[in-house]
């Protein structure tokens, strides 16, 4: 399993019921239903990973992000509504987040970080839009459209009155975060992993 | 004619014949004291017995779902698509069964049958059925056939309201329910369509309210435009376009009213050949029970409510150009389940040939339909 996955899994209680939102192939929701007996439901709206879910018994709605949840969840309905690598290929990525909330008590999102040292050295030595491993599609191909910086999240959430309850920051093979990420996660994190609520 | 029987295929089958004679009573408060439910089968019931699947026809549909009757049947069953051996519904694996409704016209009791006793055929007396009526009488089938639950139960249409009714009425005799390009409960548009064709065989001079047997008639050009205007239902505008454009029969105009446009001669066909296999007094039964499909009704129309107690676990299915029941529909059904906190996959599948797609074998819809009868079967195990 991919280790940004392995991060979030360890961060959900056993037995609790989570929405996945963009769920892929259903590797996160398959592992946290063998592994800790979790309740959940995937969001997709790929084909082929809509067939390889079905065929691992996940529970699966064919959704298009992009038109929110479409009234489909009563507020509250889940433990934990995750997001991960999909938050920066949506429409508005503040109003999925405002639904996140709304259906379940805490919201986890992954995203890539803009504002990895390397980016910034291709953008401001280089003058062209970074492209990197965690961010690997050139400006007119790339599925990521609202990209931000572990800084604009954070400033997002502040604004939002979203309360940040955990965050990791690692780099794109998702393994461990190193100090250097720990110290300066804006400048050194490629993926940065959080956990949130609202705050009051 | 098949030159030789598919691999894929069932084969060659015959439909059977069961006699109920314990009173069936109907929801309109007639009783049915004695009839016959026509059915097929597929495969074989395993020595655990927890491999039955019930196929629930649709408007037209009946207990022929796949194979052929003999070698010089033009068409397999109305649903050979999908089941056979190594189909979605693989009856090297499943006991597939597929009766004939009840106030159908193909073997089951129904108008075209004789009323018990009597020489005399039911006609317009055959009570009016409902699809909750339905469910009783293939309970009654599935006990007489020694199936103590279904695995699944499946239906696209009509079908698909058969199985919510199974879920709601019988929580412990169903494992999973397909749902397939159905509805909640009908539009005022789609009452509003049946009545048409129930006005049309009505208004039939040979219609005879309803006693054309009896005065050797048939309603041929009511049921024909009755079936002309569901086909029109059934397809999509796009389909449509695509199937006829504005094509012309004779190439050039006729400046008359006969047949000008390829689309009309078509529709004309279907009607016609419809006459010949269908009865019209069954038509007008079984668009009553669409019309009269309203589950919620009975839990103050709250759609959440009325699957509470369903312990399925279900699959919607939709079809992106069905507009006779969009996928709109589907999303009603879907949301009441996850509010009723039940296991629910929902897929709506792109597909330009209407609400008739669900009888097709498009790619992504046979490889969904076929990796969810996987995920049961391995359950089952």
């Amino acid at each position: 399993m991919r280790a940004d996955l392995t991060i979030i899994a360890e961060w959900i209680k056993p037995g609790s019921s989570i929405l996945d939102l963009g769920c892929g192939d259903g590797t996160l929701l398959k592992h946290l239903r063998e592994h800790q007996q979790v309740r959940g439901i995937g969001l997709e709206i790929d084909e082929h990973n809509i067939e390889v879910c079905l065929g691992n018994n996940l529970n699966i709605i064919q959704s298009d992000l992009n038109n929110g949840l479409q009234g489909y969840f009563s507020d509250n309905s889940f433990d934990y509504v995750i997001m991960s690598q999909t938050l920066q290929a949506t429409v508005r990525p503040d109003r999925l987040i405002d639904e996140m909330l709304r259906v379940g008590k805490e919201g986890i999102v992954t995203f890539p970080n803009m504002a990895h040292w390397k980016g910034r050295i291709q953008l401001a030595l280089g003058g062209y839009m970074p492209v990197t491993k965690s961010l690997p599609n050139r400006w007119y191909d790339t599925p990521n459209i609202h990209l931000c910086t572990v800084q604009d999240f954070e400033i997002f959430c502040r604004e939002r009155g979203i309360k940040i309850l955990e965050r990791t920051f690692v780099d794109y093979t998702h393994s461990r975060s190193s100090l250097m990420m720990k110290l300066f996660p804006n400048l050194f994190s490629e993926i940065a992993l959080y956990r949130f609520c609202r705050s009051n | 004619m098949p030159d030789s029987i598919p691999q894929d295929s069932v084969g060659i089958v015959a439909t059977k014949t069961l006699h109920f004679s314990e009173p069936l009573q109907l929801e309109c408060g007639k009783v049915l004291s004695e009839y016959d439910i026509a059915y097929e089968t597929y495969g074989e019931l395993n020595e655990s017995g927890n491999n039955a699947i019930l196929i629930c026809h649709a408007l037209s549909g009946d207990q022929h779902a796949a194979g052929y009757h003999s070698m010089e049947d033009r068409k397999p069953g109305w649903w050979d698509s999908s089941i056979g051996p190594g189909k979605p519904i693989d009856t090297n694996h499943f006991y597939v069964v597929c009766p004939n409704n009840l106030g159908s016209c193909k073997g089951s009791s129904g108008p075209n049958t004789k009323i018990p006793g009597t020489d005399k055929y039911w006609g317009p007396d055959f009570p009016i059925v409902t699809v909750r009526d339905w469910v009783n009488s293939q309970q009654r089938l599935m006990k007489e056939l020694n199936i103590d639950h279904w695995c699944a139960v499946i239906g696209g249409s009509l079908g698909g309201m058969q199985v919510m009714q199974w879920s709601i009425d019988y929580p412990d005799l169903i494992k999973y329910a397909l749902v397939i390009a159905a509805a909640p409960k009908l539009s005022a548009q789609n009452i509003a369509f049946n009545e048409v064709a129930r006005q049309a065989i009505m208004s039939d001079p040979d219609f005879h309210e309803g006693h054309y047997l009896e005065n050797h008639s048939i309603p041929r050009r009511g049921l024909m435009l009755a079936r002309m205007l569901g086909h029109i239902t059934y397809l999509s505008d796009d389909s449509m376009r695509e199937k006829f454009g504005r094509e012309l029969r004779e190439g050039h105009l006729s400046f008359g009213f006969d047949v000008d446009f390829q689309v009309e001669s078509y529709l004309r066909y279907q009607g016609k050949s419809f006459v010949d296999r269908f009865d019209a007094n069954s038509y007008l039964l079984m668009t009553k029970a669409l019309d009269y499909f309203d589950p919620a009704k009975e839990y103050d129309h709250d759609l959440a409510a009325t699957f509470s107690k369903a312990t399925a676990k279900f699959m919607v299915m939709s079809f992106t150009s069905d507009w006779r029941f969009a996928p709109e529909r589907s999303r009603e059904i879907v949301k009441a389940l996850l509010d009723a906190g039940k296991q629910v996959s929902y897929v709506e599948i792109k597909a330009q040939h209407g609400h008739d797609a669900f009888l097709i074998p498009i790619p992504h819809y046979m490889n969904v339909f076929h990796s969810y009868m996987k995920s049961i079967r391995e359950a089952i195990q």
